[in-house]
């Protein structure tokens, strides 16, 4: 097992005949992933890279069992095709757009109340579990099958976690981008919570960023709902503080907004923090033998 | 993007907000000609720029006649106003507000924002107006009241009353909130703004809600969908370097060190700069180049990060996913060249095509300093940084 994305799991892409997606499509069935088809309006009956395509996200569940669908539509019919995903019934929707404006994720994340779909992003690199398959844009070859979990904010700096991982042979159990636009999807906690529970992982990276409560909330509920080391890093500490117009953004969240209060928060917290963005490999290799010293037996 | 008070007050007019009779001038003739037009007995001139801390900076002033309005409008259009928001080189004043001034008997708070933790619009409201909300958070939270908006159905008169009522809006000024607030919420939603805020939110002497005082930003993803909201963005306001940035779809932040960035993702560009920091560097500024960067819009980082003057090396850290090394160096390479580049360039690349990319930086001429992963790449940069301030101090004692 592995987290949201297995080999059990069924993909579609959403916008599939676009070229954005069809090469992402492509990259990800190189490596594996069980992509079932796609969703184009209009196209529907026509296959691309030899899989069926569809009209409606509805027919392609119906079809083809689907329970993950990658979206590739441009920002202004994002809303609408996630919602479409919703109302079908995919329970794990990764929004790839960069740019959906942010009262059209209000409306998604109202819509989404009360059902099973779990939302990756918007403006996420996706999900990738070495060695099963990806839904998403990240260059797959420098992951590695392994039993870390990966959450993250930021696309880039997940690969540079990746890359400081692979230097000291250190691999994933999956890797999720959570997206970095003021109001996602899904948050740290529910990925904790994921990789809590998955038994191929051993201790999770949780990599954030400066603005919003979202880490410290999480590095909180963990202290108190996990048992696997947690790794931490937040980037951005040496961001200047205070380049807003407006303050109501800045009361709610104004408990622990800098990069320095969050770490520092954390640390109390019992984490493993990362300061120097370069230790973030070694710190999750530190936190691996630690958690094996303190092993029973 | 963020809008003038003046275009924020025309705007929350329309959707049936109280705001006071006024006019925005360019000149010293149109603020008295406005001033006779609206008439009263006193008016406020108040100079229209992005920034905060206008009235400690003396760019809000009480006129008690005509001819003093025009005194005060003449000498703050064509000035330069230095708040805490601006910096040091200040703000050129180009227009001013002129206003009936009105006479204040209470003042409140009422502002919506988007939260990111219930993932909802937001109503904020306080009793205390007319100061700094982020003071009142800290001093008093108790008097911050919070109503979460469910977006099914909009913001209904019931939680108006609920706020109004926990701040002190009550009789017949409760009808009177209600109507406000309601108008803010739909000025919000109508418009994709991501925050209004009226503060202060006034009684005044006769009895009526006035907001005096009214900023709002807008979503820029949004922007696409509301062409008349796009026509207020004033590029006299922003950063002519970030506004290029924009236009070429690299997202800048000047900062005040000496270490250019030019890296691909926010989080891995603000690690960056972490890096740089942690090695006694400092970042002369933010830039994410995103996904897709082609030669073209490397070009366009480059010059963008050397219009800062305080730049004395660049960082370029990149790991590519859907970007290309191969198309970035060949993008550093014409930059090099076309901008005719001097200073020590630090290169980290990574990701797809890194080989290729390499090798396109080791056939050129140019002497790039290559590092092999962040760490090394931050503290090469910042040893650049400093060798380069090293000498620009010596040639300076030599021609003393």
């Amino acid at each position: 097992m592995s987290v949201l994305l297995n080999k059990h799991s069924r993909v579609i892409f959403q916008g599939f005949t676009g070229q954005h997606a069809s090469f992402h499509a492509e990259e990800a069935i190189k490596m594996g992933t069980n992509v079932v088809g796609g969703v184009t309006p209009g196209k529907g009956g026509t296959l691309h890279l030899g899989l069926p395509v569809f009209d409606t996200v509805e027919e392609a569940v119906q079809e083809t069992g689907a329970d993950v669908s990658g979206i590739f539509v441009p920002p202004p019919f994002a809303a609408d095709a996630i919602m479409e995903a919703i109302d079908a019934g995919v329970k794990t929707i990764v929004v790839i757009a960069d740019g959906i404006p942010v009262q059209d994720m209000v409306h998604v994340e109202r819509y989404r109340m009360g059902t099973q779909s779990i939302i990756i992003g918007p403006n996420t690199p996706g999900i990738i579990t070495p060695g099963v398959g990806k839904v998403g844009i990240m260059p797959s070859h420098i992951y590695s099958p392994g039993r870390i979990g990966i959450v993250s904010r930021s696309g880039t700096l997940n690969y540079e976690a990746v890359a400081q991982m692979a230097e000291l042979g250190l691999g994933q159990s999956s890797s999720i981008g959570i997206g970095g636009d003021p109001v996602n999807g899904t948050d740290f906690v529910t990925v904790l919570k994921a990789f809590e529970e998955d038994p191929d992982t051993d201790a999770v990276l949780m990599i954030g960023e400066i603005g919003g409560p979202q880490e410290v909330d999480a590095a909180r509920w963990a202290t108190k709902n996990m048992r696997k080391p947690l790794i931490c890093y937040v980037a951005g500490l040496s961001a200047p503080a205070g380049r807003r117009m407006g303050h109501a953004g800045a009361i709610i969240s104004s408990e622990s907004d800098t990069a320095t209060a969050k770490i520092d928060t954390m640390e109390q917290l019992g984490m493993y923090v990362v300061r120097n963005p370069a230790e973030i490999g070694a710190t999750v290799k530190r936190a691996m033998t630690m958690a094996a010293k303190s092993m029973p037996g | 993007m963020n809008i003038h008070e003046y275009q924020t007050k025309d705007l929350l007019k329309r959707y049936g907000v109280p705001v006071p009779s006024g006019r925005v001038v360019q000149t010293d003739e149109q603020a008295v000609s406005v001033a006779e037009e609206i008439g009263g007995a006193r008016w406020i001139v108040k100079a229209q720029i992005h920034s905060g801390g206008r009235g400690k900076a003396g760019g809000v002033k009480i006129g008690k006649s005509i001819d003093e309005v025009g005194a005060i409008a003449g000498e703050m259009i064509g000035s330069k106003l230095v708040t805490q928001q601006t910096g040091a080189d200040g703000r050129l004043v180009h227009r001013v507000l002129v206003e009936q001034a009105s006479t204040i008997v209470r003042e409140f708070y009422v502002g919506l924002v988007i939260d990111r933790a219930t993932r909802r619009i937001t109503l904020i409201a306080s009793s205390e107006g007319g100061v700094e909300i982020e003071e009142v958070a800290q001093r008093t939270p108790e008097r911050i009241i919070k109503e979460v908006i469910d977006p099914a159905v909009g913001m209904l008169d019931f939680q108006c009353r609920k706020v109004a009522n926990k701040i002190g809006l009550k009789g017949a000024l409760l009808p009177q909130a209600v109507k406000i607030m309601k108008g803010v919420y739909r000025c919000m939603r109508d418009n994709d703004a991501v925050m209004v805020e009226i503060n202060p939110l006034a009684i005044i002497d006769s009895g009526q809600l006035l907001a005096l005082d009214a900023k709002m930003t807008f979503d820029d993803n949004a922007l696409y969908r509301r062409p008349e909201i796009s026509e207020l963005r004033d590029f006299d306001e922003e950063d002519p370097k970030e506004v290029e940035a924009t236009a070429h779809g690299l997202n800048y932040i000047a900062l005040d060190g000496d270490v250019g960035c030019i890296v691909n993702g926010a989080g891995l560009a603000m690690a960056t700069m972490d890096a740089i920091t942690l090695h006694g560097g400092r970042p002369a500024n933010f830039l994410d180049v995103g996904g897709g960067a082609t030669p073209k819009k490397m070009a366009n980082a480059f010059h963008i990060v050397l219009q800062d003057p305080a730049v004395k090396t660049i960082l370029i850290n990149i790991f590519a996913g859907i970007n290309r090394c191969d198309w970035i160096a060949t993008g550093i390479i014409q930059a090099m060249r076309d901008q005719n580049i001097k200073m020590p360039i630090v290169v980290r690349l990574a990701g797809t095509n890194v080989e290729e990319g390499r090798a396109i930086l080791n056939a050129s001429k140019f002497p790039f300093i290559i590092a092999s992963n962040l760490d090394d790449a931050a503290k090469k940069a910042v040893i650049e940084a400093n060798n380069i301030a090293r000498k620009v101090v010596q040639l300076r004692k030599e021609q003393a």
